[in-house]
């Protein structure tokens, strides 16, 4: 008989051992909404410790779209990447924030399946925890991935006069609004079958979205009737809110419409989410 | 009280009736085992136990709760370790047990200590700081029941639980079956492997096609596919057609006559020892010479493959129909 390796590391466990274990009888009290959604942000916190690769998209990314942009339509539209680096900078940086929100989806997608999953729905817990929890680990990632592209953008020659107030208050605004718009994606990741079908969704949201928007020209430049979609387009109402904040003003009228959409993301796709999550 | 009625439960998944009008009754403090083979619908139930299936049709109610009107109440009693771990495998063995502290309410600390004790009483401990997808099946095994008894359920899910489990992982995860047991948990148990079935339960449901086909305690339900066997073998093989029509009339029963020139098997179906006794004595008026003599029970296998009508008898009646 051979013995396995895992045998001479591990022993059976032994019965007074798991007597005394059993009788644990401390009786926890139940923890609080927040409590559980923090508890699984540090769940999704713990894996970007164990896969520290996955931060790869949310700082590469960002840092190629910047790139590009500046010096691909710099020139043209600006008369030099310098000049058109103050006008895109927010803009590019909603765009990246944005575009990587639809990662929860996926993450929710590929954890729904697994058996993990009905442990934590067969907990007395508040039942949106869970996906509340994916968003808030994702957090993270969005102000990391904002902290790059501002550094980029100031090496770049981006100078914002709303100085580090501005900034940190339009990184704060997106960050909001990523949060609400991350419903959308828990929903499509409960909702769709596979990863790939998670993805291929994820874009054709995203693409209109993000450049049928005042991200990369201005709407005044376009024809009276995608004028009439870009103006209406979240995207627009926060990138116009958030460069005002960087730039040191207050866009009142873009800042509410911001929080509005935010608002109704949260209300429609949350339900949504729960719906589909109590019924999974 | 009863730790679980169902009553006509009902679960459809498109065309197939996955559970179809299952009635199940779990007395509180025993080990009840669902038998039956693959797709026969025992995860399906324990899912719609556990609230994690919303039934179609029919009852369950957990320690009194309805399934359906109070998920709430039953998710506070009851512990679920799925047929794939219910862990995170990307965690390591400590995070998953602290995690699942934290959402039980446990404070940080306390929720190490009792990670660190589950751990240790597990045998996990050197394991603790590795990556769960790095362990062995047993050692995910053990670390899916350490997290059900984190806070001791009054009803725990054992859905397969050593399925795919080698022999000694096996031995293992019975053994803490036994002392969840004695401690005073509940524990419905799915299973496709007999002696599983009747190394820890008490009662035995046998499930096939989403029909509970039979009910009892282990000793009921082998005597329901008839109480045994008896085995001779005779000292003189010329003996062998007396000794065949004498049992056969004397235990109004089948005696086959076995490969064994001097061996003999008859299928028993009232009060076993009473027949054999008085078959025996019949034997030895008849001055036939048994050697060796033996009285079987039938295994919980013979009960199983004979109720979901995969047995000789059928195949016979298959054919006589025919």
């Amino acid at each position: 008989m051979t013995v396995t390796k895992e045998a001479e590391l591990l022993p059976a466990p032994k019965a007074e051992d798991l007597a005394a274990v059993l009788l644990e009888t401390v009786q926890p009290t139940r923890p609080s909404a927040l409590s559980a959604s923090l508890t699984f942000g540090w769940r999704a916190v713990l894996k970007i410790k164990h896969v520290p690769e996955q931060l790869f998209d949310v700082t590469a990314f960002p840092i190629m779209m910047i790139l590009m942009f500046t010096y691909l339509f710099g020139g043209a539209l600006a008369g030099s990447p310098g000049e058109y680096i103050q006008y895109l900078l927010p803009g590019i940086t909603v765009t990246s924030v944005v575009m990587i929100t639809m990662y929860t989806g996926v993450a929710v997608n590929t954890d729904i399946e697994k058996g993990v999953f009905d442990r934590f729905r067969t907990l007395p817990i508040w039942r949106p925890a869970p996906m509340v929890g994916y968003i808030l680990g994702d957090l993270l990632r969005y102000v990391l991935a904002s902290f790059t592209i501002m550094v980029v953008g100031l090496i770049l020659g981006f100078r914002p006069d709303g100085g580090v107030v501005g900034v940190v208050l339009g990184v704060g605004l997106l960050v909001v609004f990523s949060f609400a718009f991350s419903w959308i994606w828990t929903m499509f990741g409960l909702l769709l079958r596979s990863e790939k079908s998670v993805m291929g969704t994820s874009m054709l949201v995203l693409f209109p979205l993000t450049f049928l928007s005042n991200v990369y020209v201005d709407p005044a430049t376009m024809p009276g009737w995608l004028q009439a979609f870009v103006n209406v387009n979240p995207i627009s109402k926060l990138v116009a809110a958030v460069r005002s904040l960087m730039a040191g003003g207050f866009d009142g009228d873009a800042m509410l419409w911001t929080l509005g959409y935010s608002a109704l993301f949260t209300i429609v796709f949350g339900a949504w989410t729960m719906r589909l999550y109590n019924r999974k | 009280m009863n730790a679980i009625e169902t009553s006509g439960l009902v679960k459809v998944f498109g065309d197939t009736r996955a559970v179809d009008g299952v009635d199940l009754t779990v007395p509180a403090g025993t080990v009840y085992g669902l038998l039956g083979p693959n797709g026969a619908g025992k995860t399906t139930t324990v899912r719609m136990l556990a609230t994690l299936l919303r039934p179609d049709d029919g009852e369950a109610r957990v320690f009194g709760h309805d399934v359906r009107a109070d998920p709430d109440a039953v998710r506070q009693l009851v512990s679920l370790t799925g047929q794939y771990a219910s862990v995170d495998e990307d965690l390591t063995g400590t995070e998953n047990l602290v995690l699942l502290g934290r959402l039980l309410g446990h404070t940080r600390g306390h929720a190490r200590q009792r990670a660190a004790q589950l751990l240790e009483a597990f045998g996990l401990t050197d394991a603790a700081g590795k990556q769960v997808k790095h362990y062995s099946g047993g050692m995910r095994r053990r670390l899916d029941i350490a997290a059900s008894i984190l806070n001791t359920p009054k009803l725990l899910f054992l859905d397969e639980p050593t399925t795919g489990l080698d022999p000694r992982s096996r031995n293992q995860v019975w053994d803490i079956v036994r002392a969840v047991v004695a401690h005073g948990t509940t524990v419905l148990l799915t299973t496709q492997y007999l002696d599983e079935a009747d190394q820890l339960a008490s009662r035995i449901a046998v499930i096939d096609h989403g029909k509970v086909i039979a009910e009892g305690t282990k000793g009921e339900l082998k005597a329901s596919v008839g109480v045994g066997a008896v085995h001779l073998r005779l000292r003189d093989a010329d003996q062998r057609p007396r000794a065949q029509q004498v049992l056969a009339a004397a235990l109004d029963a089948d005696v086959q006559l076995d490969p064994d020139p001097v061996a003999l098997t008859a299928r028993l179906t009232g009060r076993a020892t009473e027949q054999a006794a008085e078959a025996l004595a019949q034997l030895a008026r008849e001055g036939i010479t048994v050697d060796t003599f033996s009285l079987g029970q039938p295994s919980l296998d013979e009960v199983f493959l004979a109720l979901t009508g995969n047995t000789d008898k059928t195949d016979k009646k298959k054919e006589a129909a025919a």
